[in-house]
């Protein structure tokens, strides 16, 4: 089924009403989500009452409490934006660290130490936040137990979460990062070098340059996933719930368009940054 | 001198690396595994047994939810492997310029939503006051409202949909650099389009097919809100228990028990895949 190969126009309609198809179901869960953001009435579900934007303005006074008056969505909002803060920077330095690694050094045992690395991939998230839980809160409780000093860092709270996230993202980054570098003409270093640059002179003048786009891009992609994450987050989190733990509590209490009006600003703004990304990268 | 700089410059750039992966992913596995053999007797002794792994074995409840996860989750990869496969290879055979871009970009735009946001689109259609029920109400299909969330169906189409993206991209990658000329001369040899496929196309897309079969599978295997969420009250996922064994009953040793034993079925069935399918992890993931 290539196009040198004749098909059949039968076949050719069935294809197409397949993407269709396939394009709706894609589509149709988010369109519906975002609809509902803006129906005039309590619950996300037909009929359709009419258009307003009390779900994100309303300030309670009339029974109904919108997003931008709802604390505590957005002390939560705050709170994930804080730990994807942290989250991106620690997970595209260590990506940018590794990639030098794995691509430019040469030592024994980096074979092995690769598949270390990958090794995060292959893990369920909830294992990842059940280990970390089970390793840092317990050594809190030990401490505290044997010589009463509270380690209150490692118990469950934003510390935590960030480690857990990075846990996996560092991987993520490592690779997007790695295979940028391994595209380098490692002759642009060399000529930086023989004009009389200093090695680091060389790596911020010349290579850094070159891994820009690719840092952008796994820094948008750290920041994206570790603000959607929920199963090592929900392991890890204390009294401080990011958004997806809040959220989720929130839903199985029942459903308000409330929560719609949250999803379709969390759709609108990581589409805002991933757009910002790829168009910093085609330039 | 030259070679005690390199050795200290690999030095600084190894213990970032170390640090990471000994802190964060080697140690807290180990020491999970530590925890799961731990049987406490009162609240300030432990001893050594295996009392927790004998509990998965005779509460019935616990195994069998154990293989409910590993078959649904080896079933939903297969499924979204069978559903991706025609999109992945109209993206990268048939579709031509700036079609090929844009449904490939279409294929990735529901995965700006977090996975919470897709199960709850899908929650708003599928439940009893939701879309689909409402239209088929006004269709005349159907006298009340009909329930079409809370069941095992359910939890496949949101697992599906979750796992999508992660099938459609290397799909993609691979069958895009796939040579024509392959599978004209299949044709020209006098093949069928099944052993075209067959011959041709799958073992040259197979290093694509691994890699988003082990992450769908992943995937599916450790998800939690959209079992959870659209489940109904049988179908409980091995993630809710592991959950409740923690965070409900603070029962640390029995919930570390099962963490490893997800992971235990999680590597052996990665490890399975790569062996039969005679992939290596570094071609596939790296």
């Amino acid at each position: 089924m290539i196009r040198s190969v004749p098909r059949s126009r039968l076949f050719d309609s069935l294809y197409l009403a397949y993407l269709v198809a396939f394009f709706v179901y894609l589509a149709l869960p988010l369109l519906v989500t975002a609809v509902f953001a803006f129906n005039d009435a309590p619950f996300p579900s037909l009929p359709w009452k009419g258009f307003t934007l009390d779900w994100y303005f309303a300030d309670g006074s009339e029974g109904r409490t919108g997003l931008f008056h709802d604390d505590g969505l957005l002390t939560a909002l705050w709170v994930s934006a804080k730990i994807a803060f942290w989250v991106t920077l620690v997970s595209v330095a260590l990506g940018c660290v590794n990639a030098v690694l794995f691509e430019r050094v040469q030592f024994r045992g980096k074979e092995f130490l690769y598949l270390l690395m990958l090794l995060p991939l292959v893990i369920p998230g909830v294992i990842l936040g059940v280990s970390i839980l089970v390793f840092y809160s317990g050594m809190a409780n030990d401490i505290s137990a044997a010589w009463g000093i509270e380690l209150d860092l490692f118990r469950p709270g934003m510390t935590l979460v960030v480690m857990g996230q990075v846990t996996f993202i560092a991987t993520l980054s490592t690779l997007v990062i790695a295979a940028r570098l391994r595209k380098f003409d490692p002759q642009l270093e060399e000529a930086a070098l023989n004009l009389g640059a200093t090695p680091l002179v060389a790596w911020f003048t010349v290579t850094l340059p070159w891994l820009l786009p690719s840092i952008f891009g796994a820094a948008a992609m750290a920041f994206l996933m570790s603000f959607e994450n929920f199963n090592t987050t929900v392991m890890l989190t204390g009294s401080d719930t990011p958004l997806t733990v809040a959220l989720f509590n929130r839903l199985r209490e029942g459903s308000t368009p409330v929560l719609n009006a949250v999803a379709l600003l969390l759709m609108v703004g990581s589409a805002l940054l991933a757009l910002l990304v790829m168009g910093r990268s085609s330039r | 001198m030259r070679s005690s700089v390199s050795r200290l410059s690999l030095w600084l750039l190894l213990t970032p690396f170390l640090l990471w992966i000994v802190l964060l992913v080697l140690l807290p596995h180990l020491q999970m595994l530590r925890v799961s053999f731990q049987v406490r007797e009162s609240w300030d002794t432990i001893a050594w047994g295996i009392e927790q792994y004998q509990n998965f074995f005779t509460e019935s409840y616990y195994w069998r939810t154990f293989v409910r996860t590993g078959v649904m989750s080896l079933f939903t990869t297969f499924l979204t492997l069978i559903i991706a496969f025609p999109i992945a290879w109209y993206i990268a055979r048939l579709a031509r310029g700036r079609s090929k871009g844009i449904l490939f970009l279409a294929c990735l735009i529901p995965f700006w939503a977090s996975e919470l946001v897709r199960t709850y689109g899908w929650m708003i259609l599928l439940r009893e006051s939701g879309l689909f029920s409402s239209w088929l109400q006004a269709l005349g299909w159907v006298d009340g409202p009909v329930e079409m969330l809370y069941n095992d169906v359910a939890v496949i189409i949101g697992l599906v949909y979750n796992g999508l993206l992660f099938m459609v991209v290397p799909l993609v990658t691979t069958l895009d650099g796939m040579d024509e000329n392959l599978v004209e001369a299949g044709y020209d040899l006098g093949g069928g389009h099944g052993t075209v496929l067959r011959e041709i196309v799958v073992p040259w897309a197979m290093p694509g097919i691994v890699s988003g079969c082990i992450v769908v599978f992943m995937l599916t295997l450790g998800s939690y809100l959209t079992p959870v969420l659209m489940g109904g009250k049988d179908s409980a996922w091995f993630t809710e228990q592991i959950f409740t064994q923690f965070i409900t009953r603070f029962n640390w040793e029995q919930g570390a028990a099962l963490g490893v034993l997800l992971l235990v079925l999680s590597s052996v069935i990665v490890w399975l895949g790569l062996k039969i399918s005679g992939q290596s992890l570094r071609k596939v993931m790296g």
